[in-house]
């Protein structure tokens, strides 16, 4: 019985590759390293990223794929792999303070925060469903323990109890979908699958394979009704674990998530493109509002990243070219401007007691002017408000909307960004409005904190005053 | 010198920049030097631009394209700014009112803790404001819109220890998003009609693409002009104006008289293009800029603080504004928001050097007699009032009086009228807030033992306070002068044609195409003498109630112990007095104060307040906590997105 | 031979007990047993497919066969961490009912 080998290409894989090298390395490391010199696994750690940050750009335009076409390195999946990388580096940079503040710092956080990024990169970079779901087990397995690190905290292994249970769950869905699809279908494929579906008509057992395939990813990106977890987990998790999950794994699955429904599904668009649009219409909404009586910030950031999936999916139902590049560029935008945000509520924390509750940062802004400055204009770019990066974000989801005859959607987007306004104002308010509330004298803020959250202000800002330069790029991630 | 038009905004954005990051770390002359150098330098710039604009004639209209800023496929928008005479006007009067409300802040604000936090603000609100006049397109307008609606909110809830304050800047922000939705709604609309957001490309288009009173202009004008009713305060949305005066004085001068509140006129003047092919839109901004006025101007009849009075006498001006721009008067509406811009600005900034003097205190119950005691503070105060009344040759009755004669002209003789009517009560208004300030008896005590400490928060003396008012110092004093000389003679640029050339006429003609035929100058003079008549009486009736029937009470009041407590009866009195001619009026306003604008819509903005809240709750209450709920209701979403998918 | 439509139902069967299980149980044990239930159903879906849908094909292409391979290694992944995180909150909490595990909510 013949046997199909795969060709293998190691090269395509390389940013994967270099960051699960680099894993296997800190793992190793951690066994080597004294306590007091664990944050040199930390250095080690974004170095690799770095590198496996250089391998995706000299891999830009290669449009490559290899093992039997089941991986590919296309524009659109290295942006995200950069994406990914940058919002791992940021997330390690807020970590090496905060996890030694927390007495958790071993070296096994930034193993298992290395192996999730490889997993998102593989599935940013699938073109199979089978290394999709792959990719999508090894980015979520290590985000189960991560959420649960802090094991003397109970809200903490509650958040690892429940992602745990609940992506599981949504797992045996999507899987179910797969099998459905790959049983209509003949192939796990997606070129194929696209090919397939162009000549046949659909079935029910198909029709059920795609919905519960959206199901699944929904879950990932935190869509309502399938966003549950999210306030809950997002409370719990460790902050810094907190502030990847919110990002990077948005980025991975959107990533995915595009490529399934935008590229191996378009013969059934008219039916998922209205179910999209419902979910992006439930999503922002109840994400808005929702997050409008929250009096934790890690709920409210919670309930805002629910909304932002919203807006993003928009693009998805624009299905175009654009709707595409936009969808890049807004999760770039978000990436950076959310990174902000949590690292400038890490670090108005006072050593391991964080200031988690809106009305505690009440006087910030009089103790610490430029992260309350941070603060605000990360808030500002997450409602959209011009000129950060949020905004540019917004306009291009919702400039591809209209253009593509979504209009109507994007005035909703419009509706609901104008709501978001609200809670994303109220921490500004307390920073600045209030008598400052105590114990905010002697608080230092992290050197590796403070260079995160430079990074992250000056992106938000170039992001919108320039930029063209990332949207041209953006642009170029057209898959093939 | 158009190669340096990007300083304009830029030297602003510096000063509030350096000023956010340093200001703690600067003594106070640095502040001052930066915030107040920055404007200074950005309006010479402007005034090089207007002469090149100006030198230009006929082809005064550049467009620089700074750089491109959200490029997508064919479709690109650039950070570009439009340099026309419309625009160059504007820039004169942002940068150019801006500084003089700069300088008097150094004064003004001296003694407050946040000096920087204070510069900071308002430099970044004159770079927005910039932004907004100078975008060409609707984007860039719409980055300059939100922006100042910020920096308006920063600067209302300034003094954020008191709750009012707070309150406030809320409302003004919750208030105005509502009309910014109107207006982001109609950029998106333009953007699906003409592809473009580009306003030499939109405007170009829309004669070509569509006949007169085409449905799709009709809605993209109204949506906008829902913007131009948030941010200039008009009917329905007026609501945060009056509130917003817990601002800083020198704010309120700036940004809720003479710039931000003007930024719906000049929208509207500046999209003429699609307003007018939009014959109904254009009716609706006259109809609501009339009625607006009116209502407003009779609110400010009874009220008794100062800046009150002056807020709303600001939603009745715009209110005249949006009549002229709305019977296709552009010219004439840029006309009055310049005069008025000059005008305004000094009736706030005498009423902010009054409370300086009186220790904060704007309550004219507790004012009076301060002629004497503020020789510059009065004389300005007077030019502005005369300005504002219409009173011959000075600036507000030319804008005024043309605004008038095109709505007479255009056939809409009910709003003529409500125009008329209007002007009246307005010299009446303003003149009664004069006198009742800087004349009749002083209803506060000399203290001459106390050096009254300069405070500015309202404070809410009980009884019968004590002062020892003094002039304000030269840096205040100064600015008003400046203002007083232009408010006097801004008004010559736009003679009526029976009484000299109309130069703003033809410095707008490359924006707003040739001026229409003239009035005949028989129907002119009767016009301008109906504008004059109702301004006398206005200010007529205020000379007698507050001036001369006085007389009688006061000779009374001599003769009795604790005269003071017996001025404050007679004011009642006086009060009661006034209010027998003007029962009906006052009637009608206590009405419109207290019914619809308290309970109506503060009701309503209140109440969409508790339903989102209410709406958020219930959501929470789906959050229970327990994964297995959260699993079930997943497993319902499943199955409703399959059933779906499947039934289709 | 049997039809295809024999092991999908009998797959569909074992999936919705699988559901039932994650959903009715209160032990966190007995919940991961319900999904692991649940990935097995899709396994017997994946291996008739592969054998079914192209008769042909199979020497080919083992995807099917592969996928089940692999759903049954992660299986064995999750089960691992679940059991491992169960173990966790037992020790803070002395429960593994999911029901007592409600600090974070609304």
């Amino acid at each position: 019985m013949p046997i199909l080998v795969p060709d293998i290409n190691l090269r395509i894989i390389a940013p994967a590759l270099i960051v699960t090298v680099t894993a296997i390395v800190v793992l190793l490391g951690e066994l080597v390293t004294p306590a007091e010199r664990k944050r040199w696994l930390g250095y080690l750690s974004i170095a690799g990223l770095v590198v496996a940050a250089f391998a995706a750009f000299s891999l830009w335009g290669a449009n490559a794929s290899g093992f039997s076409g089941m991986v590919v390195a296309d524009n659109f999946g290295l942006f995200l792999t950069l994406t990914i990388a940058l919002s791992a580096a940021l997330s390690i940079l807020l970590s090496i303070p905060f996890i030694h503040a927390h007495e958790i710092d071993q070296g096994e956080y930034y193993v298992l925060l290395l192996a999730s990024v490889a997993g998102m990169i593989v599935m940013a970079t699938a073109t199979d469903l089978i290394v999709i779901f792959l990719g999508l087990e090894l980015l979520s397995l290590p985000l189960y323990i991560l959420a649960a690190f802090q094991r003397e905290d109970t809200r903490s292994l509650e958040a690892g109890i429940k992602y745990f249970l609940l992506g599981a769950f949504s797992s045996a869905f999507f899987l179910y979908g797969i099998a459905l699809v790959f049983g209509a279908t003949g192939t796990t494929n997606l070129a194929k699958i696209a090919a397939s579906l162009a000549q046949s008509a659909g079935s029910p057992m198909l029709s059920i394979g795609v919905g519960l395939l959206m199901v699944g990813f929904a879950f990932k990106v935190a869509l309502v009704p399938f966003h549950w977890w999210t306030p809950d987990v997002y409370d719990g998790a460790p902050t810094t674990v907190t502030a990847f999950m919110s990002v990077a794994v948005k980025a991975a699955a959107f990533g995915a998530f595009f490529r399934t429904f935008q590229f191996a599904l378009p013969a059934l668009a008219l039916d998922w493109r209205a179910v999209a649009a419902v979910l992006a219409v439930l999503t922002m909404t109840l994400g808005n509002v929702a997050a409008l009586l929250q009096s934790n910030v890690k709920r409210m950031l919670a309930y805002s990243s629910i909304a932002h999936a919203g807006y993003i999916l928009i693009a998805l139902v624009a299905m175009s070219a654009n709707g595409l590049s936009s969808a890049l560029f807004y999760l770039l935008a978000y990436t950076v401007t959310n990174l902000g945000a949590f690292g400038a509520v890490i670090a108005l924390s006072d050593g391991a007691r964080e200031r988690l509750e809106i009305k505690d940062f009440a006087g910030a802004a009089r103790e610490h002017p430029l992260v309350a400055l941070a603060l605000t204009i990360c808030l500002l770019s997450l409602a959209g408000f011009p000129p950060f990066a949020g905004f540019v974000g917004k306009f291009l989801i919702f400039g591809a909307a209209v253009e593509t005859g979504w209009a109507w959607l994007a005035v909703i987007g419009v509706l609901n960004s104008l709501v978001s306004v609200y809670f994303y104002l109220r921490p500004v308010v307390q920073m600045y409005m209030s008598e400052p509330a105590e114990g905010w004298s002697g608080i230092r803020v992290a050197p590796l904190v403070a260079l995160a959250l430079l990074i992250a202000v000056i992106s938000v800002i170039a992001l919108g005053v320039f930029p063209a330069p990332a949207i041209a790029l953006a642009a170029g991630g057209l898959i093939r | 010198m158009i190669n340096y038009l990007w300083l304009v905004p830029a030297l602003p954005l510096a000063g509030a920049a350096i000023n956010a990051i340093f200001s703690r770390k600067m003594p106070r002359w640095l502040v001052s030097v930066l915030g107040v150098g920055s404007v200074g330098l950005s309006f010479l710039v402007a005034l090089a631009e207007f002469f090149t604009v100006l030198g230009a004639g006929a082809q005064g209209v550049f467009n620089v394209s700074i750089y491109s800023w959200i490029p997508v496929g064919n479709f690109k928008i650039d950070v570009a700014f439009l340099l026309d005479p419309l625009s160059a006007l504007m820039l004169l009067g942002v940068t150019g009112v801006g500084f003089l409300i700069h300088v008097y802040s150094t004064g003004y604000m001296a003694e407050d803790e946040s000096y920087g936090r204070f510069f900071t603000y308002l430099n970044l609100f004159v770079f927005s404001m910039l932004i907004l006049v100078l975008g060409s397109n609707y984007l860039l307008m719409y980055v300059g819109w939100a922006l100042v609606g910020l920096c308006s909110y920063l600067l209302i809830s300034f003094w954020f220890t008191r709750p009012a304050a707070a309150a406030a800047g809320k409302k003004a922000f919750i208030t105005t998003r509502i009309g910014d939705f109107g207006f982001g709604l109609g950029v998106i609309l333009i953007f699906v009609t003409f592809g473009s957001l580009n306003f030499a490309d939109v405007f170009a288009r829309a004669p070509q693409m569509f006949q007169l009173g085409a449905p799709i202009i009709t809605t993209i004008t109204l949506l906008l002009f829902a913007g131009a009713v948030g941010k200039s305060a008009q009917l329905p949305l007026y609501v945060w104006l009056p509130d917003a005066m817990e601002g800083p004085t020198p704010v309120s001068a700036l940004i809720h008289a003479a710039t931000m509140v003007t930024a719906g006129v000049y929208m509207v003047a500046r999209s003429h293009v699609l307003f007018s092919l939009a014959p109904f839109s254009s009716e609706v901004v006259a109809v609501i800029g009339a009625v607006t006025a009116l209502f407003a101007a009779t609110i400010a009849l009874t009220q008794m603080d100062l800046k009150r009075v002056l807020a709303y006498s600001t939603i009745s001006q715009l209110g005249y504004m949006f009549l002229g721009v709305g019977v296709a008067a552009y010219g004439a509406g840029i006309f009055h928001l310049m005069t008025h811009a000059f005008f305004k600005a000094l009736l706030f900034l005498a009423a902010g050097s009054v409370m300086h003097a009186m220790n904060g205190v704007i309550d004219m119950r507790q004012l009076g007699g301060l002629r004497s005691k503020m020789r510059w503070t009065y004389i300005t105060f007077f030019a502005a009032a005369l300005a504002i009344s219409g009173f011959p040759l000075f600036s507000g009755f030319f804008s005024k009086d043309e605004i008038l004669a095109q709505a007479f002209e255009s056939g809409h003789i009910i709003l003529w009228a409500i125009g008329l009517l209007t002007a009246g009560l307005t010299a009446f208004y303003i003149f009664r807030a004069f006198f009742l300030t800087f004349h009749t008896q002083a209803r506060w005590t000399e203290d001459e033992g106390r050096k009254t400490e300069s405070r500015h928060s309202p404070s809410s003396v009980v009884g019968h306070p004590s002062f020892h008012p003094h002039e304000s110092p030269a840096s205040m004093t100064v600015p008003l002068a400046i203002l007083a000389v232009l408010a006097v003679v801004a008004g010559f640029v736009g003679m009526p044609s029976v009484m000299g050339p109309n130069f703003l006429e033809g410095f707008f003609a490359p924006v707003f195409g040739e001026a229409a035929a003239a009035i005949p100058a028989g129907t002119e003079w009767m016009l301008i003498g109906a504008s004059v008549a109702v301004g006398l009486i206005g200010i007529g009736v205020a000379y007698w109630f507050y001036i001369a029937s006085p007389e009688i009470p006061v000779n009374l009041a001599a003769q009795f112990k604790g005269i003071y407590t017996l001025l404050w009866n007679k004011y009642y009195v006086d009060e009661f007095y006034s209010a027998v001619f003007v029962e009906p009026g006052r009637r009608l306003a206590m009405f419109l104060w207290q019914v619809i604008d308290v309970q109506v819509i503060d009701g309503f903005a209140n109440g969409l307040g508790r339903a989102m809240a209410s709406f958020s709750g219930a959501l929470r209450g789906w959050q229970t906590g327990y994964a297995r709920a959260y699993a079930l209701l997943m497993l319902v979403g499943t199955v409703i997105v399959i059933g779906w998918l499947m039934l289709r | 031979m049997i039809p295809l439509q024999f092991y999908l139902i009998v797959a569909a069967i074992l999936f919705c007990l699988g559901l039932f299980g994650a959903l009715a149980r209160r032990n966190a044990v007995a919940i991961l047993m319900g999904i692991e239930l649940m990935l097995n159903a899709v396994n017997i879906n994946l291996v008739a497919f592969w054998r079914y849908v192209k008769p042909a094909a199979p020497t080919m292409d083992l995807a099917g066969q592969i996928f089940a391979l692999f759903v049954v290694t992660l299986a064995a992944a999750e089960a691992a961490i679940g059991l491992a995180l169960i173990i966790a909150i037992y020790r803070s909490r002395d429960t593994v009912n999911v029901e007592d595990v409600d600090l974070m909510k609304w």
